[in-house]
């Protein structure tokens, strides 16, 4: 297995046809591309819905013109129902966390570059690649089908606690079908993923080309490769969690619905179940979940810094363990998303324990790219600027998350929007920040065009200003003790806050907004951009040694060669300060 | 670990021609199986909490059946390695291997279809005693750890038939590491099979 060894003749023919070239494609970049286009689509999706979700927060009667058209139960006469606020809201949770978070800085990115940088041709099952994809798109229809259907979809929130969720139309609209609808979904969802991870890890193992030792690896590759272990045994227990939920949806089982249990005034006819065991099962899935989301960022980042840096990290080797240990502990805090839930304390220090201990790799991790950029005369660009933003959310975000970890602090704190606020610095916005930087640099690779770099840093300032206008002040909102998923306030002692409420609102509004500008690049540099050169960022890595775009066997007849570790900047070669990993001269260290 | 309990066999097979693919192809079901395990523990773990959950539980007696099943499966699992063993690792293979082969493999096939038979069985026996699905909590992770098992059984016979099928249609130009594949993940089903009947069969 360490052995790599140079591949035979190609792993597939080239692609003949529309059909097989851009749809059902077996081709990994085509594929990336698919994963990138489908989390655009979510992303919009779900930003369109926080929208609508703070604009009714704040203007509770004011009438939004055409929601009707989306329900006409849910939003009469253009106003959101209380209910469908949750229904938008658990549609924004899970397009964002499943459709975006997951799909773009693993799916996509991994799916283009992994190959490519480990000098393969394409991945290692090319056929479950295209499968994977396709299943997650079916994931996508089934999920968005709960729009349309008369029952709406679910209230639940995307963590659907059991027993709500599972004992159906009693628990309210969206919780017959369209709670159906979010079980299938997701658990279609989970063998896309698996099939997913799957490949990326037999690719990583096997088909390195010669001299590609696991340490010679780019730092993304290494965090795709451990996302995809930990997606690999996380989606395998949402899975199981899934099918018992619709089991007892449909089915008539009693896993997770107790006996006795009265909702609506009606008697539920299941005995026995613990609804303590959805939140296990579901927190042991949506704990790595998080990692899943961030750690691609951190690859991604980390590889665009040291190119911007023009020098290696103080050390890659330790952001790659300090990844590792955060794969592994992450398998070990589930807990902490349960210290209310009426689980033992005793349970809640022992998951608090290791909770607190994920802070130490982190915190190596945000030292080394600080301690690196100390004194670095770094190029601004789009992509950096992101980058360099990625830090910043990572570590405002990441320092709540010491309080969130204790206990007593956190039974406070719980079902605030200081969590909100949490968690859409640390994990949303910071891993959004990673795939940004990703496509500013990577755009020139994957289409042949750079995108509008003027366009990009003005992008990048209103939504690094834009974001922390919306998400700072939540923890204020949370230590105030302002509760999350209310869809309106009335003038008790949440009456003062309205005013933040509101700037908030504005903010979300003119961040979003922002966003346009980031489309219209993309759009815009594909017919219009500046031509791409084979390497226009003067990286080292292997994606830089083909041509922008590549051709469909990556390296055409080549098999590469890799001479050195990925990070050779700051020496004396040939073409500059910079040795590529596939040039035969010698490197200075 | 055979080379040294079977030297000769060992020291018969021709020198292994190794690509990258069929090296990923062992890797990826390697994979898959680390995958398939966390689903089941995830199965299992939930099965232990909803026992202790509450007082509800009653213990199904397993179907006589479930034995023979089991012992149909372990020697299909001995079946398909004398077919390993009857078709030898080189490129090009004669005739007679391809039909001893081919031979192993359909006895393993059979053994297979009788499993999935008797599973439904076994299903009949308990419907006929009024246990069903919802029945009772036990009886629930009965059919679901059953059924579950029994849908990736039924891709193992599936990756048999491609095999078979490749055999006959390719003869001595079938890729190997489909094969190997098809047989870890077969003996692993088996493995599979009995942790959750010693699962099922245990009372707690």
């Amino acid at each position: 297995m360490q052995e790599a060894s140079a591949q035979p003749a190609h792993v597939h023919a080239p692609p003949e046809g529309f059909l097989r070239k851009n749809v059902f494609s077996l081709d990994h970049k085509v594929i990336g591309k698919q994963y990138y286009a489908l989390g655009l689509l979510a992303v919009c999706m779900g930003m369109g819905l926080s929208w609508l979700m703070r604009f009714h927060l704040v203007w509770p009667t004011t009438r939004i013109p055409g929601l009707e058209l989306l329900s006409k139960v849910g939003a009469p006469g253009g106003i959101i129902t209380p209910e469908y606020y949750l229904s938008l809201l658990t549609m924004h949770g899970t397009l964002m966390v499943f459709f975006v978070l997951t799909n773009a800085p693993f799916a996509a990115f991994g799916n283009y570059f992994l190959p490519i940088q480990i000098g393969a041709e394409d991945m290692a099952f090319p056929r479950f690649n295209m499968m994977s994809f396709w299943t997650t798109f079916v994931a996508f229809l089934v999920l968005v089908l709960a729009f349309v259907i008369p029952d709406g979809p679910p209230i639940s929130g995307w963590t659907s606690y059991a027993p709500l969720s599972a004992v159906g139309q009693d628990a309210g609209p969206g919780m017959g079908w369209g709670m159906n609808l979010w079980g299938i979904s997701i658990a279609i969802f989970c063998i896309g993923s698996l099939l997913g991870a799957l490949n990326f890890i037999a690719t990583t193992l096997d088909l390195r080309a010669k001299g590609m030792t696991l340490m010679r690896m780019p730092i993304c590759t290494w965090a795709w490769f451990i996302t995809s272990c930990i997606a690999l045994l996380a989606f395998a227990v949402l899975l199981p969690a899934c099918i018992l939920l619709i089991l007892d949806r449909t089915a008539g089982t009693s896993f997770f619905i107790p006996s006795g249990l009265v909702v609506s005034d009606r008697l539920q006819p299941h005995s026995g179940g613990s609804p303590l065991l959805w939140q296990h099962l579901f927190w042991f899935f949506g704990h790595p979940e998080v990692y899943i989301a961030i750690l691609p960022s951190m690859g991604i980042v980390s590889h665009i810094l040291i190119n911007s840096m023009r020098k290696p990290l103080l050390s890659a080797r330790v952001i790659i363990y300090s990844m590792m240990s955060i794969g592994f502990l992450s398998w070990m805090v589930w807990g902490h998303h349960m210290f209310v839930s009426g689980m033992n304390p005793f349970s809640s220090l022992l998951f608090s324990f290791p909770t607190l201990t994920i802070t130490i790799p982190a915190t190596i991790m945000t030292m080394i790219w600080l301690g690196s950029l100390y004194g670095a005369n770094i190029r601004i660009t789009s992509a950096s600027l992101f980058a360099l933003g990625f830090i910043s959310m990572f570590v405002s975000g990441g320092v709540s998350g010491f309080f969130l970890a204790q206990p007593s602090i956190d039974i406070v704190l719980h079902a605030t929007y200081f969590v909100v606020g949490h968690f859409h610095m640390v994990m949303g916005v910071a891993s959004i920040f990673g795939v940004f930087a990703g496509t500013y640099f990577w755009y020139g690779k994957m289409t042949g065009r750079m995108m509008n770099e003027k366009l990009g840093q003005l992008h990048f300032w209103l939504t690094f200003i834009g974001t922390y206008c919306i998400f700072m002040p939540f923890h204020y909102l949370g230590l105030v003790g302002n509760i999350r998923r209310y869809s309106a306030f009335v003038n008790d002692f949440t009456g003062p806050l309205m005013p933040l409420h509101k700037f908030i609102t504005i903010a979300a509004l003119c961040t979003g907004a922002a966003q346009f500008i980031f489309i219209f690049n993309l759009i815009y540099s594909h017919f219009k951009g500046k031509p791409a050169s084979e390497n226009p960022w003067e990286g080292t890595t292997l994606e830089w040694s083909i041509p922008s775009p590549p051709p469909w066997n990556n390296f055409g007849d080549k098999h590469p060669i890799v001479y050195h570790d990925p990070y050779q900047y700051g020496v004396k070669g040939s073409k500059g300060d910079y040795i590529m990993q596939d040039s035969p001269e010698p490197s200075a260290g | 670990m055979s080379s040294t309990t079977y030297p000769s066999v060992r020291a018969a097979a021709a020198p292994r021609v190794r690509s990258a693919h069929a090296e990923a192809s062992r890797s990826g079901i390697w994979v898959g199986i680390c995958t398939i395990t966390m689903s089941f523990m995830a199965f299992i773990s939930a099965l232990y909490v909803r026992q202790g959950a509450s007082a509800d539980w009653v213990h199904i007696v397993l179907p006589r059946i479930l034995y023979f099943n089991t012992l149909a499966l372990l020697v299909s699992s001995a079946t398909l390695e004398m077919s390993r063993r009857a078709l030898p690792a080189t490129p090009e293979i004669d005739g007679s291997a391809v039909r001893r082969g081919l031979g192993w493999l359909t006895v393993t096939l059979a053994l297979g279809l009788f499993f999935v038979a008797g599973q439904y069985e076994a299903w009949r026996q308990l419907a006929a005693q009024g246990l069903y699905l919802a029945t009772n909590a036990n009886s629930s992770f009965y059919y679901v750890l059953t059924a579950m098992h029994g849908l990736h059984l039924l891709a193992g016979i599936g990756a048999l038939l491609f095999v078979i099928s490749r055999l006959v249609v390719a003869g001595n130009r079938f890729r190997r590491s489909t094969f190997e594949a098809t047989a870890i993940y077969w003996h692993f089903m088996g493995v599979l099979w009995l942790y959750l009947l010693l699962v099922l069969r245990t009372k707690l």
